[in-house]
C-alpha cells in the first residue's frame, strides 16, 4: 500500500460573495502525478494555493504525511493558521512553481535556488551550491547559472523556478498553470521537465491546460468545474467513457482552440 | 569684471566652511534615514502609529523648511519646560536644532520613499518566497529590502541632494557653514555675483561626489539590468573562446 503524501479535505473558500471552492477533496499517493483541469474561474488554481496557505480556506483540511495544518478562527470569524511556524515548515516541504516563474531579480540563478535551503533549512552553503549545480544542469541552464532572471528566456526562467522549487527536496511539488505565461516554443522544454520529474516519481499535483501532459503524463486527472470536482480517474477513464459531458465540452473546445 | 583672484581667496574661505555643511549633511541625512525607517514601520502597524505616522509627514512635507527652523530655534525656547529638560543643552545649540529640523524633514520625504519602494516590490517575488517556507524576518531581510532598495535608490539619491542645498539654511540660525560665510563675505565686499557663484560651486561640487557615488551604488546593485554577460565559461563553452580574457594576466603574472 503506498502511503497518502497529501491529503485534502472539503477545501471551500469563499471571496466575497463568490464561492470559489465547494468543498473539495483529494488524496495524493506518494508518486502520483495529478493534474488538476477546469475552464478558468473553475477554482483550480485557488485550489492549489489553498493547499500551501498562500491563500486561506475558509474550512476543510490540509494534511502533509501525518501533518495536519492546524486552523483556528481568527477575530474577524475568518479561518486563519493556528501557528505561523508549523505553516513556514509545511510549505518549506511544498515545493510551488508559479506561472509567471517569480524568480527573485536581484539574484542570479544559481542564488536563487540556494537562498532557500540555506536559510531556511539551514544547511550547509557548499552541499547546497552543489546539489543547485546538479539540478540546473539537469533542467539544462547550467551555464545560465550566473547570470540573472531577466536575461533568461521564460522556459528558461521557469526551468530555474522548478530547480529552485527541487532545491527544498519537496515532498510534494505544486505546479501552478506553469506553462501558461510561456511563448507556444517555449512550453516544451518545461514540459519535457516535468515530464522527467513525473518518471522520477516525484509526488506532482499539476494546475494545466495542457490537455497532452494531462493525458499522457499524469497517473490521475481531476476535473473542476464551478469548484467541485467534477471528475476524477486515470486519464484513460476520464477521457474516455467515464468522462462526464461537461468535460468532453472542455476538452473539445481546448482542442479546436 | 570677474576678478579670478579674489575669487580664489573667496573659494578657499568658503572651504572652511564645507566641514560644517558636511556635518549638517551627514547627521541630518543619517537621522533622517533613521527616523524614516521607524515611520516606515510605524505605517505598516496599529492605526494608531499608522496615524500619528501619517499626520508627522503630512505635517513635515507640508510646510517650509524655514518655518520648521525658526519654530525648533526660536520658538521651543519660549517653553520653560523645554528650558529646564534634559534636551535643552541640545536644543539651544543652533547645529542641534538644525540637524534635528533637518532630519525631520528629510525623515518625512525618506519615509514616503521608502513607502514607494516596498510597494514596488513584486507580489509574485514575495508569495515565491512565503512558498518556501520563508519567515516573515527572513522574507524581509533577504527579497523584500534588497528589493526595496534597488527600486528607492534613485528617488533617495534625488532627497541626498536637495538635503545638501537645504544645509544652507543653517546659515540663518548664525551656523558659520558654506553659505554663511558667502554672506558674510558678501556683506563685506558686495561683490554678490562672484561669492555666490563660488557658493554654488561648492554645492555642485559635493553634488557631483555624491550622485556619482550613489550612481556606482547602484550600478553595482543591479546588475541584473544591464545586458546579460556573455555565458560564462562552462561545460559548453569551448576554451579557446576564452582566450582573449586569460591572456593579459598569464603575460603578468610572475
Amino acid at each position: 500500500m503506498i502511503p497518502i503524501a497529501l491529503s485534502v479535505t472539503d477545501l471551500r473558500k469563499t471571496f466575497g460573495q463568490l464561492e470559489v471552492l465547494k468543498g473539495i477533496s483529494l488524496d495524493a499517493h506518494q508518486g502520483d502525478v495529478i493534474s488538476i483541469l477546469g475552464a478558468s474561474g473553475s477554482g483550480k488554481s485557488t485550489f492549489l494555493r489553498c493547499i500551501n496557505l498562500l491563500e486561506t480556506p475558509d474550512s476543510g483540511e490540509v494534511r502533509l504525511g501525518d501533518e495536519v495544518i492546524k486552523m483556528r478562527q481568527g477575530r474577524d470569524g475568518k479561518a486563519a493558521a493556528a501557528d505561523r511556524r508549523q505553516v513556514d515548515r509545511i510549505r518549506s516541504r511544498l515545493g510551488m512553481v508559479f506561472q509567471s516563474f517569480n524568480l527573485w531579480s536581484h539574484m542570479t540563478i544559481l542564488q536563487n535556488v540556494v537562498e532557500a535551503p540555506i536559510h531556511v533549512l539551514g544547511r550547509p552553503k557548499a552541499e547546497c551550491i552543489a546539489e543547485a549545480e546538479e539540478l540546473l544542469a539537469k533542467v539544462g541552464i547550467a551555464e545560465k547559472r550566473h547570470q540573472y532572471p531577466s536575461h533568461l528566456s521564460g522556459g528558461q526562467q521557469q526551468r530555474a523556478a522548478i530547480a529552485r522549487a527541487l532545491a527544498m527536496r519537496p515532498d510534494v511539488m505544486l505546479f501552478d498553470e506553469p506553462t501558461s505565461a510561456l511563448d507556444p516554443e517555449l512550453v516544451g522544454e518545461v514540459l519535457r521537465v516535468m515530464r522527467t520529474l513525473a518518471a522520477e516519481g516525484r509526488t506532482m499535483l499539476v494546475v494545466t491546460h495542457e490537455i497532452g501532459f494531462a493525458r499522457d503524463v499524469s497517473d490521475r486527472v481531476v476535473f473542476l468545474q464551478n469548484g467541485l470536482v467534477d471528475c476524477d480517474g486515470s486519464p484513460a477513464d476520464v477521457f474516455g467513457s467515464a468522462g462526464s459531458d461537461r468535460f468532453k465540452t472542455f476538452i473539445a473546445r481546448h482542442a479546436s482552440g | 569684471m570677474i576678478d579670478l583672484d579674489f575669487m580664489s581667496t573667496t573659494t578657499a574661505a568658503l572651504l572652511r566652511g564645507l566641514p560644517l555643511t558636511l556635518e549638517l549633511f551627514g547627521s541630518s541625512a543619517l537621522t533622517g534615514l533613521l527616523l524614516a525607517c521607524l515611520v516606515s514601520w510605524m505605517r505598516s502597524s496599529g492605526p494608531l502609529l499608522r496615524g500619528l505616522a501619517g499626520a508627522y509627514v503630512f505635517v513635515f512635507r507640508g510646510t517650509p523648511l524655514l518655518v520648521q527652523l525658526f519654530l525648533v530655534y526660536y520658538g521651543l525656547s519660549q517653553f520653560p519646560e523645554v528650558r529646564h529638560s534634559f534636551a535643552w543643552p541640545f536644543l539651544r545649540d543652533p547645529f542641534w536644532c538644525a540637524v534635528l529640523t533637518l532630519s525631520m524633514n528629510t525623515g518625512a520625504y525618506t519615509s514616503e520613499i521608502i513607502r514607494g519602494a516596498l510597494a514596488a516590490v513584486p507580489a509574485g517575488q514575495i508569495e515565491a518566497a512565503r512558498a518556501c517556507g520563508m519567515p516573515r524576518r527572513l522574507l524581509f531581510r533577504r527579497i523584500v529590502a534588497p528589493i526595496a532598495l534597488r527600486q528607492g535608490l534613485p528617488s533617495y539619491a534625488t532627497e541626498l541632494i536637495l538635503m545638501t542645498k537645504a544645509t544652507s539654511l543653517a546659515s540663518i540660525v548664525t551656523l558659520k557653514e558654506t553659505m554663511f560665510l558667502a554672506a558674510s563675505i558678501n556683506n563685506q565686499t558686495y561683490r554678490a555675483i562672484e561669492v555666490f557663484l563660488c557658493a554654488g560651486v561648492i554645492y555642485l561640487a559635493l553634488n557631483i561626489v555624491l550622485s556619482r557615488a550613489i550612481a556606482l551604488l547602484e550600478w553595482w546593485l543591479s546588475p541584473h539590468l544591464r545586458r546579460a554577460p556573455d555565458a560564462l565559461p562552462g561545460l559548453d563553452t569551448p576554451l579557446e573562446n576564452v582566450g582573449p580574457l586569460e591572456t593579459p594576466r598569464l603575460s603578468s603574472s610572475p
